[in-house]
């Protein structure tokens, strides 16, 4: 007998199957969304056209006509709206980048200090964590802003916990190098060197896979990039120059300086996503079984390489996407800034917005820039998601 | 082949093991484990031997607990003045509520905290509590309203302080609950357009902060209304609370979703069940049941957040505390006012946390191996 050929698909239409429902289901769906977009469209134009609202963007490249407090490039009133909004986001990102890192860094020390033996430094640990974790972060920034507006020292009277840094009610004063030409030398030689390194730890995975035999790589390393540093630093004629902040009757002036806004936002922001990033951390450290400790054990890794080789990598998988959740968060969160006066986008647009009226286009414009963020966060994820997913046979 | 004549010699007996209990014990392995941890415990001993005195006397021991203001300024940089919080106590806690009526916003708030704590109790998770809800809602917003049973009307621009937080946040979520079901079985859905709407709801909701989605509700809803309408901001804003918690909570329910076997579904269809009774009476019950711990967090998250009505004029507690603190004799003490609202905060989220927790031990004993 031979096998047959499967009977061919019978084809049953009806007003009642499946296929036919979801298409009237989804029709259905798109056109009260339709609809309702419409209806609140329409609702809006006759009301604007009433209240005899301008809409439209061409008030991007009037004359903003107020002056920004700080910022990273300078900002004159004469200046467009459009620019506003660019400094505007230029702070965002200043203090957003800057906090993700402190915030890491911060979180990362306090989600091991969690699993610490030692019970005193574990209960303070978990004590930052709740502490900070359950008062809502507006509140910490009106208490940070206060400390950093009230309580410190007037400018005559600065503190200086460091000769050259000046601490007070104006924010925070503190030498930075004068840039001369000796210190591209220097980058060179980092980048140099850093090629050295990159040579080095080649060469030494080579001579692993060939012979068995394990080079340092790590330390030898930052050796020399270092090494390299230095040198470009001696070559480019040991640039020396910092431009310190003097200290005059009544003002400090010179060198760099944060302002007490800045200054509030970078604290709060580092110090609440901190206790998020703690948990995370301690979770994902957690999260790996006692059995990867004990096998590597059993293979002979030092303590130092199976950290490295065995407990990070499994670790951080874990890590990284919540992680990276938590960064997001905290550039939302900077929004907040609005509350303390710091010049970010949203304030930068609430004043655009109170000055020309158009309510649409600069909350539309703010929420472009927070989405733009959150999508390339998003496809970050998916990429490295796809690249640490476990390789399975 | 001569026998090895060894005689029996029994090696010497070990020592006893030095204690393994009790104080000396609990110390050596917790604070004195090696060099590294006793040096951890001596420098955190020093660092709160230095920080803890001068907290303790600037908190309680130096500071001031009348509402005496002279008192308080004669104490300032020495001690703490909670002689504001005893002044301003009713201002921060019930906004600017009329002052004789107070008891209904504080009434209505005992009520809806012992739901929520009842709610929190596993027994009562039945029909009859959805019920509940209603009744105490119905009374809360009788209560806070006005205008019957002899209460005289207050309008919701006097409401405000902890009653309006807890409003909120009880009420974005109860209302987003349902919203973020729907969202979350439309983004796990097979039908392309819907789906694509779920996905677009959510993500542009995640993606920007609730500040933007505060102003929206603050600004441009007045113009989406038809002419001649006015909306309530309270209302406003919760409207914009709700789509903020939604989006949120439709992810947490989606993560129960995913996390359900799928020979659950397959056993519900082979059993004949049409797809909605699969999705009401076998998919729904046991995700929900899983994400609880994490609805438990949005609800923390949610109550946080309500701190950013202030931003947008709403006297929530925060926003009632910048209304105590503008009276220019007390300004000088914000410090203790914010110590004051954030211990309040705090009370309730770590309360809350402890919840999460606890339920999230105890809940899935059933699925759970060991």
């Amino acid at each position: 007998m031979t096998p047959s050929a499967p009977p061919p698909k019978a084809r049953h239409w009806s007003w009642r199957s499946k296929a036919f429902r979801s298409v009237v289901y989804q029709l259905l769906a798109v056109a009260v969304v339709v609809a309702l977009g419409a209806y609140l469209v329409h609702n809006t134009l006759l009301n604007m056209r009433v209240r005899g609202i301008q809409s439209g963007f061409d008030f991007i490249t009037q004359p903003a006509g107020f002056s920004i407090g700080e910022s990273v490039v300078p900002f004159d009133s004469a200046e467009s709206y459009g620019k506003a909004f660019l400094v505007g986001l230029s702070n965002t990102l200043r203090v957003a980048i800057v906090g993700i890192v402190l915030a890491t860094v911060l979180g990362t020390l306090i989600g091991i200090g969690r699993l610490s033996h030692n019970f005193l430094l574990r209960s303070l640990c978990g004590a930052y964590v709740e502490l900070f974790r359950n008062v809502p972060l507006l509140l910490q920034l009106f208490i940070w802003y206060f400390v950093l507006t009230e309580l410190l020292p007037p400018i005559e009277t600065a503190l200086q916990p460091v000769a050259g840094v000046y601490f007070s009610k104006n924010g925070l004063q503190y030498p930075i190098p004068v840039w001369s030409t000796g210190h591209w030398v220097t980058l060179a030689g980092v980048a140099l060197g850093a090629v050295g390194a990159w040579l080095w730890i080649r060469s030494a995975k080579q001579h692993l896979f060939d012979t068995g035999r394990l080079r340092p790589m790590f330390w030898p390393g930052v050796a020399i990039v270092v090494a390299g540093g230095l040198l470009g630093w001696l070559a480019g004629g040991m640039p020396s120059g910092l431009d310190r902040p003097e200290k005059t009757e009544l003002n400090v002036v010179g060198g760099g300086a944060v302002t007490p806004e800045f200054l509030t936002m970078l604290i709060g922001l580092t110090i609440y996503t901190a206790s998020y990033i703690a948990e995370i951390v301690r979770g994902g450290i957690q999260a790996v079984p006692f059995g990867q400790h004990e096998a590597a054990a059993a293979l002979g890794l030092s303590r130092n390489m199976e950290v490295r080789l065995v407990q990070l990598p499994q670790a951080l998988r874990v890590i990284i996407p919540p992680l990276t959740s938590q960064y997001l968060n905290l550039t939302k969160n900077s929004s907040l800034a609005v509350a303390v006066g710091y010049p970010d986008l949203v304030s930068i647009s609430n004043t655009s917005l109170n000055q020309t009226g158009r309510a649409i286009e600069c909350i539309a414009l703010v929420m472009a820039c927070y989405l733009t963020l959150s999508l390339l966060t998003a496809a970050f994820m998916n990429a490295y998601n796809k690249r640490s997913l476990i390789k399975e046979r | 082949m001569a026998a090895a004549t060894t005689t029996f010699a029994p090696i010497a007996s070990r020592p006893p093991p030095t204690a393994v209990k009790g104080p000396v014990a609990w110390l050596r392995d917790n604070l004195f484990d090696g060099w590294r941890n006793s040096l951890a415990t001596v420098v955190v001993l020093a660092v709160l031997a230095l920080a803890l005195p001068p907290m303790i006397q600037w908190l309680l021991i130096k500071a001031v607990f009348v509402p005496d203001n002279a008192a308080c300024r004669a104490a300032v940089e020495v001690g703490a003045c909670w002689g504001v919080v005893a002044e301003k106590y009713r201002l921060i806690l019930f906004g600017r509520y009329p002052y004789a009526e107070q008891w209904r916003p504080l009434l209505a708030c005992v009520l809806l905290i012992g739901l929520l704590a009842a709610s929190c109790y596993r027994p009562f998770w039945k029909r009859s509590l959805l019920l509940a809800w209603v009744v105490v809602l119905a009374a809360f917003f009788t209560l806070m309203f006005g205008g019957a049973f002899g209460l005289a009307p207050v309008e919701t621009a006097r409401w405000g302080g902890f009653p309006l937080t807890l409003l909120l946040s009880t009420i974005s979520l109860v209302l987003a609950f349902p919203l973020a079901v729907m969202v979350a079985l439309g983004r796990q859905s097979k039908m392309p357009g819907i789906r694509t709407l779920c996905v677009l709801y959510v993500e542009l909701i995640r993606g920007v902060p609730l500040i933007s989605v505060l102003f929206m509700a603050s600004f441009m809803f007045p113009l989406f209304m038809p002419q001649g309408t006015t909306i309530d901001v309270l209302l406003r804003v919760l409207v914009g609370m709700t789509l903020f918690t939604g989006a949120y909570l439709a992810e947490v329910v989606r993560g129960g979703l995913q996390a359900l076997p799928k020979g659950q579904v397959e056993a519900a269809q082979s059993l004949g069940l049409s797809d909605w009774q699969t999705t009401r009476k076998i998919v729904l019950p046991q995700a929900l049941r899983l994400v609880v711990p994490a609805i438990m967090n949005t609800f923390i998250g949610a109550f946080k957040d309500t701190s950013l009505v202030t931003i947008v004029s709403l006297y929530d507690l925060t926003g009632a505390l910048q209304l105590a603190l503008g009276d220019a004799d007390w300004r000088k003490f914000f410090l203790e006012g914010q110590l004051f609202v954030a211990a309040i905060y705090f009370v309730f989220c770590f309360a809350m946390s402890r919840y999460s927790r606890w339920i999230e031990r105890h809940l899935n004993t059933g699925t759970r191996r060991q």
